[in-house]
Parts: C-alpha cells; sequence; structure tokens
C-alpha cells in the first residue's frame, strides 16, 4: 500500500493500464492516507463518495477500451480552484461553505482526462502569504517537521504531496507560491508561462501574476499532467493563443552544452549556507552531466519584491471588491444601510492579510498617488522583465536558490509582514516577467529541512525546462525521498 | 511619507472595510512598514520605460457578443446570503 502510495504518476499509470490495480483502489489507498493524517490539517474538504464515484468511472471508461496517460491517476485541488463537488473557500471565512455553480477549467480538464479528484486543499486565504499561517481553517503542519511551516501559499498541496496523501495536486503561483512551499517541503514545484494555464474559475487574487501550476514528487509527472492542464482557453481572457504541446518531449534532453545561467544577484548576503551549499552543489551535479555554469545578472531582481507589493494588492483590491455580502460569501448579521452592511461584512470575513493587502492596493489606485506607485511600479516591472530577456540572450536557463533559508518555524514571521514578503525574495522576479520556473529538491539543510533549486526559463521553454529538471532527477535521488513517518 | 490614523481610515472607507481605532492604529504601523520597504521603487530612473500590465504585453481579446448559456439561475442564487422570489436582498437603498 504504501509501496503505491509511494509510486511516481507515471508508474501508476503503468499499473492501471496493466490493470494491475483499480482506480478505486487507488483511490482508496489515497483517501485512506488522507484520514490517517488528518493532523497535517492539509486537506479542507473530502467527499469520499464523490471521489469513489470518479474512480469508478474512470475504471468503466478503461473497461470500455479506453487508455488516457492520465484515466484513474488521482490528484487533489488546491481551494483556489472553483469545484461543483466540493466547497471551494480559498482559505478565506469570507467563502466558508460556498459551493460554486462550475468547475475552474483547470478542474474540467483535468478531470476530462480522466483524473479522479480526492478533495480541496488548504491554503493561506486568498493565496496570500508564504507560510500557510493565514489561512482561516488553520496551519499546515511540514510533514518533514511538524515545527516547520510547509511555506505558502499553495502549503496544503505541498504537505499533501509530500506527505504522499496525493501523488500530485494543483497550486497557484502569483509572486511564489508554487516554488516556495516545493522548497520547503522538499517536492517539485513547476509554474507554467503566464497565460498558459487558464485562470477561468481560479479565485481571483493579481489577474497579471496568477498562474497555476503544480506540486509533484518529480518533473516527469508534471510533464504528463500539464499536457492535460494547460491550454488556450477562450474564457481567461489572458490566455495565450498558442497550439497544445507535448511536454514529454524533452524529457531525454541531452545536457552537453546547455548554458545554465546564475545570477550574482542570488547569491548575495541573505542566502544562508546550508542553502547556498546545496545549490552549489546541485550546481557541480549539472556540470557532471555536462551543462555549462554562464555568469548573468538580473541587476533590478532586488526591487521585485516591492514592485510586487505594489502591483499585487493593486490588482487584488480590485478583485476582492467582489465580496460585498450581496450575491455570495459571508454577510454579517447585525447592520444599518447598506454601506454599513457591506463594510461590516468585509471586515467580519477578510482575515488580516488580505485586509492589509486591500488596504495598501486600495491607497497606491488612490486618486494623487497612482502615477507614484502603481504606474511607477509597473514600469519598474519591466525593467525587472528586460534582465530576464538580457539573462537569456546568454544561457538557456537560470538556476539559484528557491528561498534563502529552509523552512522557519511557527510565529517566527507572522508578526512582521515585511519580513513575511521578503520570503519571496528570489520567487518574485519570474512572476513580475511571467516566465516558467520550477523548483526542484536539492539536498537538505539546517534542521534537516529541504533546500529547493530553482530553474527558470525564457516564455513558453516549459518542456526544456522540465527536460533539464528530470535530467537532474534521473542523476540524483533527492526528489524520491519520503519524510519519516509517511 | 507616513500615513496617519484619519489616512487609515480614509482608505478603509474607499475599501469598505469597517476598522476601528485601534485597529487602525496597529494597521497604520503595518502600512507605514510596507511603504518604507516600496519607497525604493520611486528612485529608480525609469525615463521613456513603458508601464507593464501584462507579462507578454498581450492585449485583451474580444469575443463575439453573441448569447452564452450560464448556470441556471437556482445555482447561481444557491449561495446568497439572502434571496426573495429570485431576487437578492439587500438593506432598503430608496426610501
Amino acid at each position: 500500500m504504501t509501496e503505491l502510495a509511494h509510486s511516481s504518476l507515471a508508474h501508476l499509470a503503468r499499473l492501471l493500464d496493466q490493470g494491475k490495480v483499480s482506480s478505486v483502489e487507488l483511490a482508496r489507498i489515497f483517501l485512506t492516507r488522507i484520514e490517517q493524517h488528518r493532523n497535517l490539517n492539509a486537506f479542507l474538504d473530502v467527499r469520499p463518495e464523490v471521489t469513489l464515484a470518479q474512480a469508478r468511472e474512470a475504471d468503466a471508461r478503461r473497461s470500455r477500451g479506453e487508455h488516457g496517460a492520465l484515466l484513474g491517476l488521482p490528484i487533489a485541488h488546491k481551494d483556489i480552484f472553483v469545484t461543483r463537488e466540493w466547497a471551494s473557500t480559498a482559505g478565506s471565512r469570507m467563502l466558508a461553505g460556498y459551493m460554486s455553480p462550475f468547475d475552474a477549467s483547470v478542474v474540467e480538464r483535468l478531470a476530462a482526462s480522466g483524473m479522479v479528484c480526492l478533495g480541496k486543499l488548504n491554503c493561506d486565504e486568498f493565496a496570500m502569504g508564504s507560510s500557510n499561517e493565514n489561512s482561516a481553517y488553520g496551519n499546515v503542519l511540514n510533514p518533514w517537521d511538524h515545527g516547520a511551516v510547509p511555506g505558502g501559499s499553495s502549503g496544503g498541496s505541498a504537505a499533501a504531496v509530500a506527505a504522499r496523501l496525493a501523488p500530485v495536486a494543483t497550486a497557484t503561483d502569483t509572486g511564489g507560491s508554487i516554488r516556495e512551499p516545493a522548497a520547503f517541503s522538499g517536492i517539485t514545484g513547476v509554474k507554467p508561462t503566464y497565460g498558459r494555464p487558464s485562470r477561468w474559475g481560479m479565485i481571483a487574487f493579481a489577474s497579471s501574476l496568477d498562474t497555476a501550476g503544480l506540486l509533484t514528487s518529480s518533473a516527469e509527472d508534471c510533464a504528463l499532467v500539464f499536457n492535460a492542464m494547460l491550454g488556450f482557453d477562450a474564457r481567461d481572457s489572458t490566455s495565450v493563443e498558442r497550439p497544445d504541446e507535448d511536454y514529454t518531449r524533452d524529457l531525454n534532453i541531452d545536457l552537453r552544452g546547455l548554458r545554465i545561467g546564475v545570477p550574482t544577484e542570488f547569491f548575495a548576503q541573505d542566502l544562508q549556507p546550508d542553502v547556498e551549499t546545496a545549490v552549489r552543489a546541485a550546481l557541480a551535479d549539472y556540470q557532471k552531466l555536462g551543462a555549462r555554469l554562464v555568469e548573468v545578472s538580473l541587476p533590478n531582481a532586488a526591487l521585485g519584491i516591492p514592485v510586487y507589493y505594489v502591483v499585487a494588492p493593486a490588482e487584488a483590491s480590485s478583485n476582492l471588491s467582489r465580496f460585498d455580502g450581496v450575491r455570495y460569501g459571508h454577510r454579517a448579521r447585525q447592520f444599518g444601510d447598506l454601506t454599513d452592511m457591506i463594510k461590516k461584512s468585509r471586515a467580519e470575513g477578510f482575515g488580516p492579510e488580505p485586509k492589509r493587502r486591500i488596504l495598501v492596493g486600495t491607497y497606491v489606485l488612490s486618486h494623487g498617488y497612482y502615477d507614484a506607485y502603481y504606474l511607477k511600479a509597473s514600469r519598474v516591472r519591466r525593467l525587472i522583465a528586460e534582465d530576464f530577456q538580457r539573462a537569456f540572450a546568454q544561457c538557456d536557463v537560470i538556476a539559484g536558490p528557491v528561498t534563502s533559508t529552509v523552512a522557519f518555524g511557527f510565529g517566527e514571521k507572522a508578526t512582521d509582514p515585511v519580513s513575511m514578503y521578503l520570503a519571496d525574495l528570489f520567487t518574485v522576479p519570474a512572476s513580475l516577467a511571467g516566465v516558467p520556473a520550477l523548483s526542484l529538491p536539492c539536498g537538505l539543510g539546517a534542521k534537516g529541512r529541504p533546500v529547493g533549486l530553482q530553474l527558470m526559463a525564457n516564455h513558453f521553454d516549459e518542456a526544456r525546462l522540465l527536460g533539464v529538471a528530470h535530467r537532474y532527477q534521473m542523476a540524483t535521488d533527492w526528489h524520491r525521498r519520503v519524510p519519516a513517518g509517511y | 511619507m507616513s500615513l496617519t490614523l484619519a489616512d487609515v481610515h480614509r482608505i478603509a472607507h474607499l475599501a469598505r472595510i469597517e476598522i476601528t481605532d485601534e485597529q487602525a492604529g496597529a494597521t497604520a504601523a503595518q502600512l507605514n512598514d510596507i511603504f518604507a520597504m516600496i519607497e525604493q521603487i520611486r528612485r529608480v530612473d525609469t525615463t521613456g520605460v513603458a508601464p507593464m500590465s501584462h507579462p507578454l504585453d498581450g492585449v485583451q481579446r474580444l469575443r463575439d457578443d453573441v448569447v452564452q448559456p450560464l448556470p441556471d439561475r437556482a445555482e447561481l442564487m444557491r449561495n446568497a446570503p439572502a434571496q426573495e422570489d429570485g431576487l437578492f436582498l439587500v438593506p432598503r437603498v430608496i426610501e
């Protein structure tokens, strides 16, 4: 049983295809593990009868002769994607018990491919956070060390995959919410190019940044699921119109001659020695595999955090204005007139972090400040994006740390918003530029907590990016390690 | 720049979030920390740099204005905090 739960998605797919296991059996194994490890608080809504019905349907499709690559494989969804059959809360009290009238595009595509949904995963409220401590439904424990945060905002997704409660989970990345929890939880996390996955049905935080992606135990598994998950969607006005592609096509890429750009700015004073040691060892492994390291510069990368904390709150304040207690969401019990009802409903429904960001966003968009903050930040954002284009003229992928430290403890940063924001120092630049980026486990640092290696590629180059990650995972075994007790 | 309590109350009103005087004090301190961190972008020379609002400089697509099916009315209304006869209820706004 444990052996199956520890298997890669690719291996489970082969077993299903050979008839050695059924989709219903797989679903039961993971549902049992979810129940056994409820103390992690990774899942917010589990409905075994719905999951098993989907699994039975997948088995029926297979018995009718269907052979889809993902048919019958289990997946769990971050609670930022709306679903018809599970509540969709975005980790917020505002949406407690909310039942969506439709499935998000990503959910719909994966269900059509025959994937079986195990339930909905905890996350920071409206995906705002780097530790999952901002969820209205409680902290998620890091399976490697219950005293450490799993990272955020996709903390439930990360803990579930790290503990093998699900072989793969959807996640979203606005400034690092896939890569940072992947690094903290010792798993593989991939954010594709902005606009490649549909945002339709993803509860909106910052629309020019929000990107759906995956947390898995390997780059290969991610490539398999991307084939079904990514693609044009007319319902998302920023979805990119490009033909579908096979994301597994470069998995056997030859690394000889590959130029890996190493940005000097990512190895500055903030980087802790344990993380630096593991990341440099991974770079040395790449050299052994034939890749060449090239020094590159992203001179404006350090401006990423201040730019992000203007742009993202501005967009959030606009997106979250829809929560007014009228059509759906929390409504205060006691109120006077309509404005009072809205103000009280929002005061009660939103937690401290969304409120802070709404206030920052409202201010930077307000009369007299728009040019000085929002417009200015949008200009600096272009400088950051241009740095990437200059760097990619000299290299094929860029490599560096995901975070400057391993996972921190509960409460360590929770009272100081700015120190929490700085956890995303190395992940925000790729988000602002919209380029694909991933995190893969490359060692253990202080207190035996995992370290992630970040790889970034140019727009629409995710197939090669996944190949570069896969070759490393063929030569090393960090991605196969499972935390003790799971 | 430093936000005062009055500024925080004004912003909270614009954002339609009720806030007490006590909360406004703590919020002012946190917002001032955040803006102190943001301040560094104001020193960057961006002469001649166009603002970037979409990472691929994409333009919003427009679709043809045609009728499309939506989930049925009952489904759309099932999360409403208060409703009657297929309508969302709010406090009286016209006397």
